[in-house]
């Protein structure tokens, strides 16, 4: 016999689909099947069933061979390499619960941690590009109701948010947006042709590197202003010009933008002027900008971080109370000037994701990797401790790209004698208390 | 960015997504992201040959990425790595002070490499932190 | 805490008792307050000094994700005022809007110890509640806003009493909310377009109700449902020279509407920071304060209560569900903007602001605040606010006090304004002689926040069975000058909260559990409305219903009013 649970959220991107149909065995021991998700969410969940699943923790040796260790054992070792470090990285964060990342706090707090979540290589240069211009933002039930012109500006959603566009910014029938998609825009501005470029009305293949001077130009053509030279960043004018008076034209439109102008050059000031543009189209209609966040809950850490200790990202709280400069106090900085001398990961991949100076910089230092995942950060750390998936295995809140936390459900239980990370924290945090009044 | 360099960026695709959520240690996820996606254009100016392994080389460091026809172009002059470990081995750690590293625009040297092998991750890894060669 | 205390020799002011500085001892049992104790029980000496009740915060934004917003987008709110990690408490940090932490430790450490969140936005009202489990040692509730609600405006056009009343029970029950929030009815909805409702007759873009048929609907469910709390509004119109008009039309909404509750409180309409809606003038060149008539009106219906609003003279930050106000203002100072437009709910902005005392509308904004406390003939009805932190942060509370009870301290400040003349001219500030008394201020910050919310006889007094939320402070009655009393009330000599000793030599010396207070009325079942929630959800918001209601989980430690409206 099996059971059918519904309305469970998936633990894979900002998208944060909620609609997923699980079907478990009876005794919630085994997942047999998932309905509605994408193939990503999908592989997710079936994963969880991987016969060579690693189900305890491991030391891994110089070989590269591994030997099994207790969870205590792993407990120890962890808060002994927080307590003695002088400066320990905590970075992750991402893919687990506000429950798991509140206690990293705590302990980011007794051993005066640098913690930092994955903004870091994504959505950073956005956090820091809000801090200087604000954001004009709405939900996405905004979206899927009222908007009418949707511009993807730096990212690919058919590969990396695969149902936002029918769950929320493309697709849907709204209560203003009967008509679904016959009665939206869509313009696509990426220096690739991508899939998601081929929906789009209006293709502005940008020059890569280029996003900045091409929104600028298009400030300027939503003022009126005549813009000079006949290419803007690989664009003709007059596409400029169009794109402009299709964003003037609509009643709601909506700019979600990615990494293309998150990573690229300009940076932060990219997103300052996306912001800005979004900010003058309020002038003539009504426009709302959001950031297509990554991971499921890098959201919900940079939510914590900020109302624990007041800054999203990139926390350095070794001096006992919260400093926040990112290019300073930020991972991929303090790993590069080898100012870190410990590092703890969690709900993240580094080891994948940095550039390889700042993981050989990780491989060469004290270092525990908790993930259920062997990984390339696993493979390089000293220790590698595996817990339950959050949002299949065990719940908890997760924030989506628009800022609405959803609960996360446990639908099957974890492999036997399995902890999750919060309660490895715990552990871990309860060691640390010791270890500091001793 | 010199006449025979390319544009590298990195970033995204489902077959990552897909590879990732199934373990980054299996051959899908090598198969996934070890792969440089080139334009039609750009593998005629270089001289190599579609589906060969070609090293790819920046001021950051170099990886021997198996070379597609891209799926999703045209982009002469961009060449696109999904994101992991392969396309990080030469991706531009400068933050230019923001913290957050150029993994979107990076000049690199393709060159043509049928005889050596795309890394496994494992493999990858532990070449780029510890110099061990299998 | 089963802890006995006994306070010895106080001079005490609870307007619950009608005690007016009476010198007499407060005992302390089992977290409650009792007429007597052991000799067993801990003795705090409280000679010469000033015994209250622990104050009643009506109204603070302090939780949720407008807040947050507001903390990490403002990264230059943290600087020059942190702490580092002590012996009891967390680390802190921000001037405008604190970390959660710290907001709870500088509410305790004034003596506070009930802290009303103003707006949850529903959809993120788990958020509110993660945020409020965070906030240490003060008891806490969070108002749901609903006039900008589809299901409200929908039930209210068809005059469906039954349907409205149903859903504020449901929404009341899924958030875990207290009361019944207006922000800018109407036209906050409006504002999903771009537009708003500039006064309280202007309907709402294809939904076709006007924001005085909102606020009266509302007001009379929360009336057939007799919730502890009245409707909680913020009217439209707000921060513009003239408002004061729609204001008054506002007010005059509650006219022969009579209350019916069992919780004691007596009006049925709450104002909030009346101050930002008390303007004259026409523009920001002829632009006056129209107090007077504004407390004119209040002092006379006795079925309305206010809180002022009072410009503290920093910079702060503005948020407020008034998107269409927050974008006007950053047009108006050109600060970063943030908004959030809400599906199906609401809206919010956020803008930083310098309330610059060399500005003569600053100065005369700051002038209105006061003169509006100290026009008010029922102190019992009027409730000292900074609206926190729009018009400046609650760590100014004890300033405002000041001001409001020396009246050399004000006009100390505001015989040195740049403009002090035109301030004058704008304003009757000058001419009050009167000083809030400390019995009065204990109505003001007590009492009289309590009974409106219908916590009469929990909170914000010194009767025998109240909790024993108790606040001392080093001053008297002999020696109330400004600077004393900004001194003195900033920081507490000691704090109880429900019995435990939290603050001790003017520090937090320990954390305590926190309640989390909300409403649970019951109603008929009603299947249309059942049907019409399904419904909504299904083709308008982008969650599933079946995830939108917060879990137990989120509120450890919860305090459920029950009302029956069956």
């Amino acid at each position: 016999m099996t059971r059918t649970i519904t309305d469970v959220v998936c633990p894979f991107c900002g998208t944060l689909c909620d609609d997923l149909i699980v079907t478990v065995s009876e005794d919630g021991k085994k997942l047999l099947d998932v309905e509605n998700a994408c193939a990503i969410g999908a592989e997710k969940f079936l994963h969880t069933q991987a016969s060579d699943r690693v189900t305890r923790p491991r030391k891994i040796q110089e070989d590269g061979s591994s030997v099994e260790v207790s969870y205590d054992e792993a407990i120890e070792y962890t808060a002994q390499l927080l307590v003695n470090a002088k400066k320990p990285l905590m970075y992750g964060w991402s893919s687990t619960s506000c429950e798991a990342q509140s206690v990293g706090s705590e302990i980011a707090e007794q051993v005066g941690a640098i913690i930092d979540n994955t903004a870091a290589v994504c959505h950073g240069t956005t956090l820091v590009a809000v801090q200087n211009v604000g954001i004009p933002s709405c939900t996405l039930g905004e979206v899927k109701n009222r908007a009418d012109r949707i511009i993807f500006w730096g990212c690919n959603p058919a590969h990396a948010h695969p149902r936002h566009m029918s769950r929320y910014s493309i697709f849907p029938r709204g209560y203003f947006t009967g008509k679904g998609h016959k009665n939206r825009k869509l313009i696509v501005v990426d220096p690739r042709t991508t899939d998601t470029s081929s929906l789009a009305d209006v293709h502005l293949q940008v020059e890569q590197g280029a996003d900045y001077e091409l929104l600028q130009a298009l400030r300027a053509a939503v003022r009126g202003q005549e813009l000079t030279g006949d290419i803007i960043a690989g664009v003709p004018k007059e596409k400029v010009y169009e794109a402009a008076d299709l964003l003037k034209s609509g009643r709601f439109g909506v700019i979600f933008f990615g990494m293309g102008v998150t990573q690229s050059l300009g940076k932060d000031h990219n997103i300052d002027a996306a912001i800005m543009l979004t900010k003058d189209l309020n002038e003539y209609t009504k426009f709302s900008i959001i950031a297509m966040r990554g991971h499921y809950n890098v959201t919900g850490s940079g939510q914590v971080l900020g109302w624990q200790f007041g800054f999203p990202y990139s926390v350095d709280l070794s001096r006992g109370f919260a400093r926040y400069n990112p290019g300073e106090t930020g991972s991929i900085e303090l790993l590069k000037r080898k100012e870190a001398d410990a590092i703890v990961v969690l709900g993240s991949d580094p080891g994948a994701h940095f550039p390889v100076r700042c993981v050989r910089e990780i491989a060469n230092l004290p270092s525990v990797c908790i993930d259920p995942h062997i990984t390339p950060t696993s493979e390089i750390c000293k220790l590698h401790v595996p817990v339950a998936f959050v949002g299949i295995e065990v719940g908890g809140n997760c924030y989506r790209m628009d800022n609405v936390p959803i609960d996360s459900r446990k639908v099957i239980e974890p492999p036997e004698g399995m902890m999750t990370d919060e309660e490895f924290l715990r552990a871990v945090n309860t060691r640390v208390s010791e270890l500091k009044a001793a | 960015m010199s006449a025979n360099s390319i544009n590298l960026i990195s970033g995204r695709t489902i077959q990552q997504g897909v590879a990732m959520e199934g373990g980054k240690e299996k051959d899908k996820y090598h198969k996934a992201c070890g792969i440089i996606e080139m334009d039609n254009e750009d593998f005629k100016k270089l001289d190599i040959m579609k589906n060969t392994n070609v090293s790819v080389t920046s001021s950051y460091g170099s990886v021997v990425v198996k070379a597609i026809e891209t799926t999703q172009g045209p982009h002469p002059g961009v060449a696109f790595i999904p994101m992991g470990p392969w396309a990080n081995s030469v991706v531009s750690d400068e933050t230019y002070s923001t913290g957050m590293p150029t993994f979107k625009g990076t000049p690199v040297f393709i060159k043509a490499a049928p005889d050596e092998r795309v890394l496994k991750m494992i493999e990858l890894m532990r070449y780029n932190c510890w110099g061990e060669k299998q | 805490m089963a802890d006995e205390y006994i306070i010895r020799n106080g001079q005490v002011y609870d307007p619950k008792q009608g005690i007016k500085g009476d010198v007499m001892d407060i005992c302390i049992n089992n977290g409650k307050i009792v007429s007597k104790v052991s000799k067993k029980a801990k003795e705090v000496d409280a000679t010469g000094k000033t015994v209250m009740a622990g104050a009643v915060e009506i109204h603070a934004h302090v939780a949720g994700p407008k807040v947050n917003e507001g903390r990490n987008y403002r990264p230059e709110d943290k600087l020059f005022t942190c702490r580092a990690t002590g012996a009891n408490t967390h680390m802190e940090a921000g001037f405008s809007i604190p970390t959660t932490f710290r907001t709870g430790y500088n509410y305790a450490r004034m003596g506070y110890t009930t802290v009303m969140e103003a707006a949850m936005p529903p959809i993120y009202a788990r958020h509110v509640h993660e945020e409020i489990k965070d906030t240490p040692i003060v008891d806490q509730g969070a108002f749901p806003v609903f006039g900008n609600n589809w299901f409200v405006f929908e039930y209210l056009k068809n005059k469906e009493d039954a349907n409205v009343n149903a859903y504020i029970a449901w929404l009341l029950h899924v958030t875990k909310g207290y009361a019944i929030k207006i922000v800018n009815p109407g036209g906050s909805e409006a504002w999903g377009w771009g537009k708003n409702c500039d006064t309280i007759h202007d309907p709402v873009p294809y939904f076709d109700i006007t924001p005085a048929e909102i606020m009266s609907g509302l007001m009379k469910a929360n009336e057939q449902l007799g919730l502890p709390h009245s409707i909680h509004v913020h009217t439209n119109n707000l921060g513009n020279p003239g408002n004061y008009e729609t204001t008054l039309d506002t007010f005059r909404l509650a006219e022969g509407v009579k209350t019916n509750n069992k919780f004691g409180r007596e009006q049925v309409f709450h104002h909030t920071h009346v101050q930002f809606h008390s303007y004259g003038g026409d523009n920001w060149g002829n632009f006056e304060s129209k107090a007077k008539d504004v407390m004119n009106y209040v002092n006379q219906n006795k079925n309305i209560t206010i809180d002022l609003g009072c410009v503290t003279l920093d910079e702060t930050t503005t948020m407020t569900a008034d998107g269409p106000f927050e974008h006007h203002l950053t047009e108006l100072n050109h600060l970063k903007w943030a908004n959030v437009d809400v599906e199906l709910e609401t809206s919010s902005g956020i803008v930083p602001y310098v309330y610059n005392p060399d500005i003569k509308v600053c100065a005369i904004q700051w002038a209105i605040g006061l003169e509006l406390g100290l026009l008010a003939k029922d102190p019992m009805r009027t409730f000292i606010t900074t609206d926190h932190p729009n018009a400046g942060p609650f760590t100014r509370y004890p300033r405002v006090f000041g001001w409001l009870m020396d009246q050399k301290y004000r006009n100390e400040r505001l015989s040195t304004f740049k403009y002090s003349e035109k301030v004058n001219d704008a304003t009757s500030l000058g001419s009050l002689d009167r000083e809030i008394t400390l019995y009065e201020l204990a109505q003001m910050t007590r009492a009289g926040p309590a009974k409106a919310l219908g916590l009469t006889d929990m909170c914000g007094g010194l009767a025998p069975g109240m909790d024993a939320n108790v606040a001392i402070y080093n001053i008297n009655a002999d020696s109330l000058d400004g600077a004393s009393i900004e001194k003195a009330f900033s920081a507490a000599d000691q704090v109880f909260k429900c019995g435990t000793l939290v603050v001790d030599n003017n520090d937090i010396i320990t954390e305590t559990d926190k309640r989390t207070l909300w409403v649970d009325v019951k109603v008929p079942d009603n299947k249309q409305v059942e049907r019409d929630v399904v419904m909504k959800f299904l083709k308008y918001y982008s969650m599933n219903l079946a995830n939108y209601e917060v879990s137990d989980h989120f509120v450890p430690h919860p305090y459920v009013i029950e009302v029956d409206a069956t």
